[in-house]
């Protein structure tokens, strides 16, 4: 348990500091969102109705960020073969990294989605309900995602291809998370998409360890 | 079914099945086509209902393609046999060029019937452009590791992933869909089909499916014989 507590505290260290983390991770966030006014137009009428699936665009986008450097950069020093040998197993490995993942890009990036919201026009009161349902699809783009990187390790065009892997991949967290603020928005109940939303999440957790485990020992090969 | 795993065996076993499974293919689009451009024009569609009689059988094959590349999947990562890789190789390429035909079809159909060439207001579109992504996805992974055994098993784990997340997708977008435009421009309770366009209907089915396996065990077997040649050329090249 120790081992995969110093592994987690690496992991974040590591995003935290190598200049691919939660501040390029937002920074890219904000850019987006600031892009969209410019491309469709100023006037609120045409901005609030896509305050919020813009919001879910632009973090499916900025989490697939640092997903190439998270097991490339292991894979290449030869820490990813010593990690193959200690005690933990890679299922363990990749859970952790996904952990990670989430709490250095996906718990910041939950910060920046009401901010890029609010700024789109969406009802204010409405924050920290997107927060909350930002945070958790942060948790599905980084199972899903890591399990996309991990796939694409040793492969010569990583981050295209991640992305490429994982994008039709996101379709049900970008659906159940702008579908939650925008059932908020219109006065109905989020929590049907809500539920939804976190079961996704839940069920990749559970799931993308096993793929992911299998993908890094084969990489190994 | 393990026993033709071998490659040996496989080829000895699929040898007159292509010539035959290529000529009913062959035998069966002649039939169809000649059904479906005889049918009647219907009442309301006109002639564009024959559009149907492509758009359709493709749509099937495409998402039957892809269970036939899940399946394949499932064997080349469990079994760890090389044909079974060769099989879900074999089979990505014509699911996607299904699957991108029924969007084209589909595309072609909606501008007379409906006014437009897309619309995202409907559920099913929408779920098969996801398809279409993911065999592209799986293309581009399967080619882009240079290690064949490696690229192999990726390309099997990322195929299983998808045998278990697509029908998630499939739901969320028709959930979606409901959410946002409650009246589809398809419905599933139209009227009922005559046998005037459900014989050419059938007929065309019946054809994509032989013409699939066709294009499938021949691909299968050029693999294999690809590998032989590679092997040859080896020992040849280790005898000079």
């Amino acid at each position: 348990m120790s081992a995969l507590l110093l592994l987690y505290r690496r992991e974040v260290s590591l995003l935290w500091a190598g200049g691919g983390g939660p501040l390029l991770a937002c920074g890219f966030a904000l850019a987006v969102t600031a892009a969209l006014p410019l491309a469709i137009g100023s006037e609120p009428v045409r901005l609030v109705p896509v305050a919020a699936g813009t919001t879910w665009i632009v973090l499916a986008l900025a989490s697939l960020l640092s997903l190439e450097r998270l097991f490339e950069r292991d894979h290449e020093d030869g820490a990813l073969d010593l990690l193959a040998l200690g005690p933990p197993t890679l299922e363990a490995v990749f859970a952790v990294k996904t952990a990670a993942q989430w709490t250095a890009v996906g718990l910041p990036l939950s910060l920046a989605a009401p901010v890029a919201a609010l700024s789109l026009g969406l009802d204010p009161a409405l924050a920290p309900l997107t927060a909350g349902a930002a945070a958790l699809a942060g948790l599905a783009f980084a199972a899903v995602g890591a399990l996309a990187a991990a796939l694409s390790l040793g492969s010569k065009r990583g981050g295209l291809l991640v992305a490429v892997i994982a994008l039709p991949l996101y379709a049900p967290p970008v659906i159940f998370g702008a579908g939650t603020v925008t059932a908020a928005q219109e006065g109905t109940s989020p929590g049907p998409a809500l539920a939804l939303l976190a079961a996704y999440a839940l069920f990749a957790c559970a799931l993308t360890p096993f793929a992911g485990g299998a993908a890094i020992r084969n990489a190994q090969g | 079914m393990f026993g033709l795993a071998n490659p040996e065996r496989f080829m000895r076993f699929s040898a007159p099945l292509v010539g035959p499974l290529w000529i009913a293919a062959g035998l069966l689009l002649a039939a169809g086509s000649w059904l479906s451009l005889t049918a009647p024009p219907d009442y309301q569609q006109g002639d564009s209902v024959r559009i149907m009689f492509v758009h359709v059988p493709a749509a099937s094959m495409g998402l039957m393609a892809y269970a036939a590349l899940g399946v394949s999947c499932l064997f080349s990562l469990v079994w760890r046999h090389p044909l079974a890789d060769a099989a879900a190789r074999a089979a990505a390429v014509p699911g996607a060029a299904l699957t991108g035909l029924a969007l084209i079809t589909g595309a072609i159909w909606g501008k007379p019937m409906w006014g437009v060439w897309w619309t995202w207001g409907d559920a099913r579109l929408v779920s098969v452009l996801v398809l279409f992504l993911f065999y592209l996805a799986w293309l581009a992974l399967r080619a882009a590791i240079e290690d064949e055994s490696k690229a192999a098993r990726a390309a099997a784990v990322l195929g299983l992933v998808g045998l278990i997340n697509l029908p998630i997708v499939k739901f969320s977008v028709d959930w979606w869909n409901t959410l946002h435009q409650p009246a589809s421009l398809l419905r599933a309770d139209g009227p009922s089909m005559t046998a005037a366009y459900l014989t050419p209907l059938l007929t065309m089915m019946a054809a994509y499916a032989v013409l699939f396996a066709a294009v499938w065990i021949t691909g299968v077997r050029t693999e294999v014989m690809g590998r032989r040649l590679r092997t040859l050329r080896a020992r040849r090249a280790m005898e000079a």
